[in-house]
């Protein structure tokens, strides 16, 4: 096997599983780092450079940092990042002197974003301190999109939200708001030099089952409905409810539910409860609400008296898990189930809808109503128009949609510019530091914490149930943060090792606590693996080989597992490992580091 | 010196082996010699060939003497009986530990300072008493507890790290061990496990004195170009004669080797040690031959290492004394004082 090239960006960011899980890139361990030394505006603001959400994040985010945490294998509770990240949003200070510079000298190029959403807020907070003009046209009267109208407040307060909206409209963005664009031809006829469209998944989906058309008044689209919450149009709900789906949408109509009064909430849902596509955390916040989620329950019929309806019939079906892994369902053989109820909530899934597109822009789009684009530029075929958030390749979570954003950012900024959006792209980087600071003094905190996973503190459950303002999370305070905090493993701390300063003295082999690191005769990756005393088993997982050593054999350290412990490095006695800080530089417009 | 601890976790597919202990519980606490010295690899070597011959950790005597060598039982076999005890005198802890309990398995760690200089003579002695015990010595060829002077196994014209040649002809302990009676003799070299842990493992089954003498550098003092024990040197100018390995059930046939360069030997609990001889001449059961041996290649600047030699039938102390087959804290009253009547029988033996 060859040696490896750390110099490739994509190898220690693969190291940072967190980093490189998140579709924005946040540096994890360091914004951590920064929890632990009680710097949570700095925290804040690292965050608030690569997601723009850190407040809401904190709050909503579907986390795939969290499964992806090293912790996950080595002690199988990942480190709650996203509870840490909400504790550096309630606990900074001042931020303003860390925001960029927006100039009062304009660049000329005006830019047009549609949907006041997390995809084109982003937009425009990357293109401001670029000169850029930046419009943004929303139906709504106030920004956030689906932020505001289907998150439930008792998960995100509106406050959190205005704070984090308002900041990026303040930095000069031109506000059209209760403006419906009913026509993108008529948008393009104010010729502005790019247009962005980040108007979300807003159709919700809906059943054709028979007796559908009769009980209109009493089924509800959940997105629809929890929109109409949020904007105070709806403000109860009487009697029995079946919310159906088993999304996070599902989730939130149910609590909702709860809150505004009906006298009872199920969650029926198709599929088996494993395979449901709410977050492990959302489906568990319900079912402690006192929520059932019955499983395995495809619906059959809407059951009406006159136009009233009366419940939902369902099958039963059993869960067979197939030959290729995948779960099918047969049929039970029970009888069908009747579930008394007097409103649905239907939160079977969202589309991509854009009816107020024509279809002579030059614009293509697929048979899902989802536009066709380049991947990396998010550029539509209009060479002028970019996609971002859940229009450009449907339903995903906030985090996506500020991931977006960055990428268009850059090509909006190549293409006014007459640049090429691929060639002239800022590629990534990779800088190491070294972390030495003394003979065995490291600049981070190399102890192993073997402490389990800190519990969020809830507020108390009467209260909040009787208000749907009432924020479920109290979230970690400052001690909890900084225990939890002390769990992260440094990923972003590598062990960098250096083949000509080695000895074969076999120290670090020794004293790896994980049985990382072998002294090997260089051999095929497959058998390399199986020649450490730990064998490699977890391949997505890179082996870090060095170039031949003095005897012909190689140094070879598997990254799965190991803890970042620096004892390696403390017991290598020429330097040839080192703990080196790998900060990733992912491409971005507007970062307040630069 | 690490100040750092071990994190207690380890990873999750480390091998368990019979006893359902992984490696990592035959460790000790965390070594506080220098970064990259060479008696850390003996320890995690020591811990390797007992988790894979899946001892039980607490059924272990481990006694030292005095030095950075007698200082590693605590890196290794943490839940271990052990005794560090006065400069130059484990053998006499070890005889004396191992003639009251020899169902202990006794393991002394010493160095070339503790066995070849202040030690010598109880060095010699445990040699010829064949006390069943795995005799293993830290050989650096320096003091570097006091800073690196020339220790007695240093070899003549070896310099200091400043340069200065020794002027005395070395003392060698393996050539020692060959003429005072060792049943089992073997060199090896800390830079090199897949030699060692066999050499140790063989060395614990091994029924009688099992004497080995382990190359192993002083990172600090005696790890530069004069030195004769660096890794560099003795990487380049040693070779092994005869690789050993344990192995349990049936022995398996190895293509690798030539005819009659294999040789399996019964070890007293079942298991079998291979011998495979990367010399065809050398004869690991001659012991004059082994001497010569090991004195040419001496001679030539060269280090043979390997197990140089063996007799799985030699009698060990307790057979030769014909001591009882129990440890002397399971012997009752009524065993250890029959009662007048036996004594008065003795002693009208005697008349």
């Amino acid at each position: 096997m060859g040696p490896t090239n750390i110099f490739d960006p994509n190898y220690f960011h693969k190291v940072v599983d967190c980093q490189h899980a998140c579709p924005a890139h946040t540096p994890v361990p360091e914004y951590i780092r920064l929890i632990a030394q009680e710097r949570y505006t700095e925290a804040y603001m690292l965050n608030w450079d690569s997601n723009v959400f850190p407040g809401v994040l904190g709050r909503t985010c579907d986390r795939p940092c969290e499964p992806a945490c090293r912790r996950v294998r080595t002690e199988e509770t990942p480190v709650a990042i996203c509870r840490l990240k909400r504790a550096a949003a309630d606990n900074k200070g001042d931020v303003t002197p860390y925001l960029p510079h927006v100039p009062t000298e304009k660049n000329g190029k005006r830019i047009a974003l549609v949907g006041a959403g997390p995809a084109s807020l982003a937009v425009a907070r990357d293109l401001l301190p670029f000169g850029y003009e930046v419009h943004l046209f929303e139906q709504d009267e106030k920004g956030g999109g689906f932020m505001r109208s289907q998150i439930p407040a008792f998960r995100l307060p509106e406050e959190v939200l205005d704070e984090e909206v308002d900041r990026i409209l303040d930095m000069g963005v031109h506000c059209h708001f209760g403006q419906a664009i009913d026509s993108m031809k008529e948008l393009m006829e104010q010729k502005f030099d790019a247009y962005f469209i980040g108007t979300g998944a807003p159709r919700g989906r809906d059943l054709e089952l028979t007796g559908r058309e009769d009980v209109n008044d009493y089924i509800h689209i959940g997105i629809d409905w929890l929109s109409s919450v949020a904007f105070g149009h709806i403000t109860e709900i009487k009697g029995k409810v079946i919310v159906m789906g088993g999304g996070n949408t599902a989730m939130d109509c149910c609590r909702t539910s709860l809150r505004l009064g009906a006298e009872s909430v199920k969650v029926v849902v198709r599929s088996a409860f494993e395979v449901m596509k709410a977050s492990e955390w959302e489906k568990e916040d319900a079912m402690r609400e006192g929520i059932p989620i019955i499983n395995n329950r495809p619906p059959k019929e809407f059951v009406h008296e006159n136009g009233k309806l009366k419940g939902v019939l369902f099958e039963c079906v059993t869960p067979v898990r197939g030959e290729d892994g995948r779960l099918r369902y047969e049929p039970s053989g029970e009888p069908d189930e009747f579930i008394e109820c007097d409103h649905v909530l239907m939160a079977i899934g969202q589309d991509n809808h854009c009816p107020w597109i024509e279809r002579d822009l030059g614009i293509e789009f697929d048979k899902w109503d989802c536009p066709t684009l380049d991947e990396v530029t998010l550029q539509s075929t209009n060479p002028s128009i970019f996609f971002g958030g859940d229009s450009a390749f449907g339903p995903e979570n906030i985090i996506w949609a500020s991931a977006h954003a960055h990428r268009a950012a850059i090509s909006i900024h190549l293409y006014c510019h007459g640049k090429d959006l691929k060639a002239d792209r800022p590629p990534e980087g990779v800088n190491l530091l070294s972390t030495k600071m003394g003979v065995h003094e490291w600049a981070y905190d190399a102890g192993h914490d073997p402490a389990v996973r800190q519990l969020v503190p809830l507020v108390e459950h009467e209260s909040s149930l009787n208000n749907l303002k009432v924020e479920v999370e109290l979230g970690f305070d400052a001690q909890l943060a900084a225990q939890e905090a002390q769990r992260c493993l440094n990923c972003d701390v590598q062990t960098v090792f250096t083949d000509n300063l080695c000895i074969e003295c076999d120290a670090c082999v020794d004293i790896c606590p994980m049985d990382c690191i072998a002294c090997v005769e260089n051999q095929p990756e497959i058998e390399l693996r199986q020649s450490l005393m730990a064998p490699a088993l977890n391949v997505d997982q890179d082996l870090y080989v060095s170039d031949s050593l003095q005897t012909g054999r190689v140094m070879v350290k598997d990254e799965d597992v190991c803890l970042h412990c620096g004892l390696c490095a403390e017991r290598c006695p020429t330097n040839a490992w080192d703990m080196q800080r790998s900060v990733v530089h992912i491409p971005q417009l507007g970062s307040f580091g630069e | 010196m690490t100040f750092v601890s071990k994190p207690r976790v380890h990873h999750p597919n480390l091998p368990t082996n019979e006893l359902g202990l992984t490696r990592r519980d035959y460790e000790g606490s965390v070594s506080t010699l220098c970064a990259g010295c060479g008696h850390d690899s003996v320890s995690a070597a020591i811990v390797q060939a007992c988790a894979e011959l899946s001892l039980p950790p607490h059924r272990f005597a481990k006694v030292s003497g005095i030095g950075c060598s007698s200082k590693t039982p605590s890196y290794f076999l943490n839940r271990s009986h052990g005794f560090n005890s006065v400069h130059g005198r484990m053998p006499s802890v070890a005889t004396g530990a191992n003639l009251a309990n020899r169902d202990l398995m006794c393991v002394g760690v010493s160095g070339d300072g503790d066995s070849a200089s202040i030690g010598l003579g109880q060095f010699a002695h445990v040699v010829r008493r064949r006390t069943n015990m795995l005799y293993l010595v830290d050989n650096n060829g320096t003091y570097g507890l006091t800073k690196g002077q020339f220790s007695a196994t240093n070899d003549k014209g070896s310099t200091s790290k400043k340069g200065v040649p020794n002027l005395y002809e070395p003392i060698d302990l393996v050539s020692m061990a060959l003429q005072l009676g060792a049943s089992f003799v073997a060199r090896s070299f800390s830079g090199d496990k897949a030699q060692l842990v066999p050499l140790i493992k063989a060395a614990l089954k091994h029924k009688g004195m099992a004497f080995i003498d382990v190359i192993s550098p002083c990172v600090a003092f005696n790890n530069h170009g004069g030195s004769t024990k660096s890794f560099e040197f003795v990487r380049e100018h040693s070779s092994s004669v005869v690789d050993a390995d344990l192995i349990f059930g049936q022995p398996e046939i190895t293509a690798d080797y030539a005819e009659g360069t294999q040789e399996n030997i019964a070890m007293p609990d079942g298991s079998t040690l291979q011998l495979y001889k990367i010399d065809a001449n050398y004869d690991p059961h001659d012991r004059i031959g082994a001497m010569t041996y090991v004195q040419k290649m001496q001679e030539q600047g060269q280090v043979a290492t390997g197990l140089l030699y063996v007799d799985p039938e030699a009698l060990e102390c307790h057979d030769i004394m014909e001591t009882t087959a129990r440890p002397l804290n399971e012997l009752t009253e009524e065993t250890l004082c029959p009662g007048s009547e036996v004594l008065e029988s003795i002693n009208q033996s005697y008349r």
